[in-house]
């Protein structure tokens, strides 16, 4: 029988460190929506995903209640919308109504974000997967829970230049369309190198299409949580360090894995996978940057950073791994720097450059996360920043995901503020030398060799 | 098969706790199967294990209807499955 002990650690990390479980994400083919008629096709999308997901949002509060344990976020990803409507859409303004169809079914199944507003171009680009990207600065700026991902690189066949150049121009018109919003728009736009299938993480969600009709990706979360175990640990050798973070890894994702499979079974719909992600939130305690500083950093961005940064979220995926039956998504370190509290004072004190963000993610880190730029950079070294994350990502074999939000009319010294789980950031310095002839070039960086790895 | 439940009861000390709780489970034909209690600095802390299987209740109503008795009281009742427990700490 469980113990009083268990039973009280158990309520401890909910109440006390933020134990939650961060999404179930419902994933939704909508290969079957297609049609060359746009209004056959709206309709549709509409009654797909309204249909599927119509008791999502009850079924995690069933489960919140019945174990006591929040589920923050009650989300849905969809097929990436380039290859829905391709058929259909002749012109961005075509693909902005698929995108307030999304945000329409989103609101009336009570979600809060819906992502697979999406282009998979990582070798070239079909003229529907254009016509999308172009329409994403209209399609954010006229939509509140409508996610937007592009894929423009992979390990396998290398980094399409043309989608990062156009992509630069695409977060900059982004910025510009939600200027009043301090160019909140970009905090739902993410480009990858090597995108999941199965992400279940916000923005960049999207069903695969490797996937079947319908799946539950589940996020767990509890940084708190593993900080708090961490305290225990103080000047102890690495072994018990690693036990520590391992164990209470397993815990943590033990939660996630039982409220997957029963929400799935509620649902009717496969369970797919658990993302061993931690993911902070801008609430004291619930912070990935105060995991590394416990580790012994007296700030994160110091030296030893990237080291601390690999050991802890090695360990979290070997405790992790053990306690769920699959495993997928991104499954990396989030530090997002204005959704973590850690992030967002190390950045302001100026421990953190973005140049140190950008080793972080050589190891583990899932990329360069909602980082706020001067509204000045410009779209070539935006473009610049994108080539370097998805070079990391295609040469490591990892995915790389960049978030980054030129806050127009702000500059170093300011603060963009998104609210709620976005949270807010100190605008950091970017390197102001120019890498626009580099950028001007056309065509595709080759796939990497995938031997004589040094 | 039993359907165990943990109900974990916190907060100041006052009179009738368990006689409120134990009450409203006799009702609902919830059988008690262990309790463990103990009172420090004037603080009640109390752990129930509880057999749902003949309660003529659906645990929503059981969770809903120990949150009021708690509020009534000023402590904090707190119902949970007790999957949540043995998939944490058990392998």
């Amino acid at each position: 029988m469980i113990s009083k002990r268990e039973i009280m650690e158990t309520n401890r990390m909910i109440e006390e460190e933020n134990l939650d479980v961060r999404t179930i994400t419902l994933g939704i083919s909508l290969l079957d929506c297609i049609s060359p008629d746009l209004e056959v096709l709206k309709r549709n999308i509409y009654e797909k995903i309204t249909t599927v997901a119509k008791d999502l949002v009850a079924t995690g509060e069933e489960i919140e209640k019945k174990y006591r344990i929040p589920i923050v976020n009650k989300r849905i990803s969809v097929t990436p919308i380039a290859l829905v409507g391709g058929a259909a859409c002749h012109t961005p303004e075509d693909f902005v109504q698929l995108a307030q169809v999304l945000d329409r079914a989103a609101a009336q199944t009570g979600v809060n974000f819906i992502g697979g507003y999406s282009a998979l171009v990582s070798k070239n680009m079909t003229a529907a997967d254009e016509l999308l990207i172009r329409s994403i600065p209209l399609a954010l700026a006229g939509t509140e829970r409508v996610c937007s991902s592009v894929n423009v690189g992979s390990t396998k066949v290398g980094l399409n230049m043309d989608a990062v150049r156009l992509m630069g121009q695409i977060i900059r018109e982004t910025a510009l369309a939600t200027q009043d919003h301090d160019s909140l728009g970009c905090a739902k736009l993410v480009v990858f190198c090597n995108a999941p299938d199965d992400n279940p993480f916000m923005a960049g969600a999207f069903h695969g299409v490797t996937e079947g009709d319908a799946v539950i990706n589940v996020g767990v979360s509890g940084p708190g949580v593993v900080k708090v175990a961490l305290q225990e640990a103080r000047g102890k050798d690495f072994e018990t360090l690693c036990e520590t973070i391992k164990r209470t890894a397993f815990k943590i994702t033990r939660v996630g894995q039982l409220v997957g499979k029963e929400a799935a079974e509620k649902l009717g719909v496969p369970f797919g996978i658990l993302d061993l992600s931690l993911a902070p939130t801008p609430a004291v305690g619930d912070s990935v940057a105060e995991i590394l500083e416990e580790i012994g950093l007296e700030s994160v961005g110091a030296p030893g950073t990237t080291a601390a940064l690999a050991l802890l979220n090695d360990q979290v995926k070997k405790g992790g791994i053990m306690a769920g039956s699959y495993i997928g998504g991104l499954s990396g370190a989030f530090i997002p720097v204005s959704e973590d509290k850690g992030m967002i004072d190390a950045a302001a004190r100026g421990a953190l450059t973005l140049e140190k963000l950008e080793a972080m993610t050589c190891v583990c880190s899932v990329g360069l996360d909602m980082i706020a730029v001067p509204g000045d950079t410009s779209a070539a070294t935006l473009s610049g920043i994108l080539a370097d994350e998805a070079a990391i990502g295609m040469i490591n074999q990892k995915t790389t995901a960049v978030r980054l939000i030129p806050v127009i009319g702000k500059g170093v010294g300011e603060s963009a503020v998104f609210g709620g789980l976005l949270g807010y950031a100190p605008i950091m310095p970017v390197n102001t030398f120019s890498c626009e002839a580099f950028i001007s070039r056309t065509g595709r960086i080759p796939a990497p060799v995938h031997s004589f790895k040094n | 098969m039993q359907k165990r439940v943990i109900i974990t009861v916190l907060g100041k000390d006052t009179v009738g706790i368990i006689a409120r709780i134990c009450t409203f489970l006799a009702e609902a034909h919830i059988n008690i199967l262990d309790i463990s209690q103990t009172i420090v600095q004037e603080f009640f802390d109390m752990i129930m294990i509880v057999d749902l299987q003949k309660s003529t209740l659906p645990f929503a109503d059981v969770a809903d209807a120990l949150d009021s008795i708690g509020e009534d009281l000023g402590v904090q009742v707190k119902c949970q499955d007790e999957e949540i427990f043995d998939k944490m700490h058990r392998i």
